[in-house]
């Protein structure tokens, strides 16, 4: 059943590098895949019975799950599963919609991020945020990845840091000569890893990416991916992703989540979390299996 | 079995063709009318500025006021005006507009937007001659002479608040179009890097919609310079102005001079020089618009950000 998966898995594990061109060389030794994670990693984001409401309709119900420092956690699940509502709701981006409203509590490093006086500005600076389309702002290169640190009143060298966050997003060497010229003159692959050194660029410890390549051909996919890879070496990542394959590829763990539409309504609520290999191939709900070989979703 | 597609059947049908050409000639000519229209104005203008300009004794263009029946022709009389009252417009406008546009796209809730937008359309409905004698009946005496007891009934003063009034709306309605056009996108990234309302405002969302922005100031400084009831009524001096710079006296601006002389309240409506001194000062007019507007299109075209 899970042999498809299995071989798609396989067949994309194969180490692909891409080299100055575009073109795909299969070489070196990095491998873009999740691997065993280490479970003697710190659990540094609790969601603990998570709800997201908008207004009278009850969006996900009673979301459980524990990430870890520098692991990537995936979060799939058919359309409507509330996948990116619990995304949203750990950088308190749902603060944003009106009649959001989370209930349960959600820890970082221990803290309830909706306690009373937390301020989401905070949130917001030590969880940043990849979003689905590429957004830049309508700004050179250089000011976009300066955004952050400028609000944040930054008093380093800000080239310095520029250079920093555009090389670990792998974009340094195709825009280094061209800093001031507009972020849309960018493609659409490098103005989202734009978007993902001007996240890191505020050094938060935790990067939420909200199905990061969906809009991105498979080449500047495959980038993304790789980069992330990278990535985990320093930020605890959490992706919500449509993308199967790619939750094999890159994820640590897993949280499979399932929509209810009984009763009316459509409730997300989480079916399964465990570690990527173990869901992929031997997931413990059924409706976990169905969905990861196809037969619903 | 399937017909033979002959290259008369893509020919399409004669009639459509016709109508389609029809249609085409109906639209270019209304678009032609207006191109006439301006370039009659230009000539009427031109050619009565230069009978202006080749009779009048050029010192008189230059004396202590403009008194045109006595062949005082001060062009910096209606300058200084025009400005100081446009000016003073801006001042009030520009804040209060900018303010306005600001909350109702970035802050209001979608309830007080609905009745608050709506309510500053209708303040851009009301017809200027009313808003010119709200200010010379309200805003005169009640707000410049009280703070200013020395100050005349009637004032520069009055008049440029009264058009600020008058443009206001114009300031909010247009630049919020503008902000509003900015798409969500760029404001939630914003917000995932950690910035407050107030900073996504002013270094997103506010340089994204710079050009409509830009845009709408330059419209409520044209409205300023080119509108005539408020000041007509205001402002006073009607008859002539002395000049001066001091926003507390009466003064006449380049719209007041015109439609004073145009209509003859001053007595001097289709006779001589004075009269075609109006056309000089028309011309001047629109002289001073088409330079603005061509600023700003540049100003626009050098900063804007393009989303």
């Amino acid at each position: 059943m899970a042999n498809n998966i299995q071989t798609a898995h396989r067949a994309t594990a194969v180490p692909m590098k891409l080299n100055e061109a575009g073109s795909i060389a299969v070489s070196g030794p990095k491998r873009v895949t999740g691997g065993t994670p280490d479970d003697s990693n710190r659990v540094i984001l609790e969601l603990d019975a998570v709800d997201v409401f908008y207004g009278d309709f009850h969006a996900v119900d009673s979301v459980t799950i524990p990430i870890r420092e520098k692991e990537i956690t995936a979060l799939i699940g058919p359309s409507g599963c509330g996948k990116s509502s619990v995304l949203r709701s750990i950088n308190r981006m749902n603060d944003l919609i009106d009649t959001a409203r989370v209930e349960g509590s959600i820890r970082y490093h221990g803290v309830d991020l909706y306690g009373p006086t937390v301020d989401p500005v905070e949130v917001r600076r030590r969880i940043g945020m990849v979003f689905q389309k590429p957004n830049p702002f309508p700004k050179s290169i250089y000011e976009n990845v300066s955004f952050g640190p400028k609000i944040a009143k930054y008093g380093g060298n800000m080239d310095d840091l520029v250079e920093e966050s555009l090389r670990r997003a792998a974009l340094w060497d195709e825009v280094k000569d061209k800093l001031e010229q507009s972020a849309y003159a960018l493609s659409g692959g490098q103005q989202q890893r734009l978007c993902i050194a001007r996240a890191i660029a505020t050094s938060p410890d935790v990067v939420l990416m909200d199905e990061p390549a969906s809009s991105l051909d498979p080449i500047a996919t495959l980038r993304i991916e790789e980069l992330m890879f990278d990535l985990k070496q320093q930020y605890t990542i959490v992706i919500v992703t449509h993308n199967m394959q790619q939750a094999a590829r890159v994820s640590d763990r897993t949280a499979f989540f399932s929509v209810d539409v009984s009763g009316g309504q459509r409730t997300g609520h989480l079916v399964e979390f465990s570690k990527t290999t173990e869901l992929f191939t031997n997931p413990r709900e059924s409706q976990t299996e169905d969905y990861i070989t196809g037969r619903f979703g | 079995m399937t017909p033979t597609l002959t290259i008369e059947a893509l020919a399409g049908d004669p009639k459509r063709r016709r109508k389609e050409r029809r249609v085409r000639t109906l639209f270019a000519s209304a678009g032609m009318v207006s191109i006439a229209v301006s370039i009659l104005i230009m000539v009427a203008l031109i050619g009565e500025a230069w009978a202006f300009i080749s009779q009048v004794e050029l010192a008189s263009l230059f004396t202590f006021g403009w008194f045109p029946r006595r062949g005082f022709y001060d062009i910096p009389t209606l300058i200084v005006a025009t400005t100081l009252i446009a000016g003073i417009g801006m001042i009030v406008a520009v804040p209060l507009g900018l303010g306005t546009a600001s909350y109702l796209a970035e802050y209001a809730s979608p309830r007080a937007r609905r009745w608050l937008k709506p309510t500053i359309e209708l303040l851009a409905g009301v017809p200027s001659v009313v808003l010119g004698f709200w200010a010379l009946t309200f805003i005169s005496p009640e707000f410049v002479q009280r703070l200013f007891s020395a100050a005349p009934p009637f004032t520069m003063m009055a008049a440029g608040l009264g058009v600020g009034v008058l443009i206001t709306p114009l300031v909010a309605t247009v630049s919020e179009d503008a902000m509003r056009a900015v798409p969500i996108d760029l404001r939630l990234a914003s917000y995932g890097l950690g910035a407050n309302r107030s900073v996504t405002v002013r270094k997103v969302v506010v340089p994204a919609a710079l050009s409509g922005i830009v845009a709408s100031l330059i419209l409520a400084l044209s409205r300023a310079i080119g509108e005539t009831m408020i000041v007509f009524m205001a402002a006073g001096a009607v008859g002539g102005a002395l000049r001066t710079a001091n926003p507390l006296e009466p003064g006449q601006t380049m719209t007041a001079a015109i439609a004073a002389l145009a209509t003859g309240s001053d007595q001097v409506a289709g006779e001589g020089l004075a009269f075609q001194s109006l056309f000089f000062v028309g011309l001047l007019l629109f002289l001073i618009t088409l330079v603005l507007n061509s600023v700003s299109n540049r100003f626009v075209r050098k900063y804007r950000e393009r989303y």
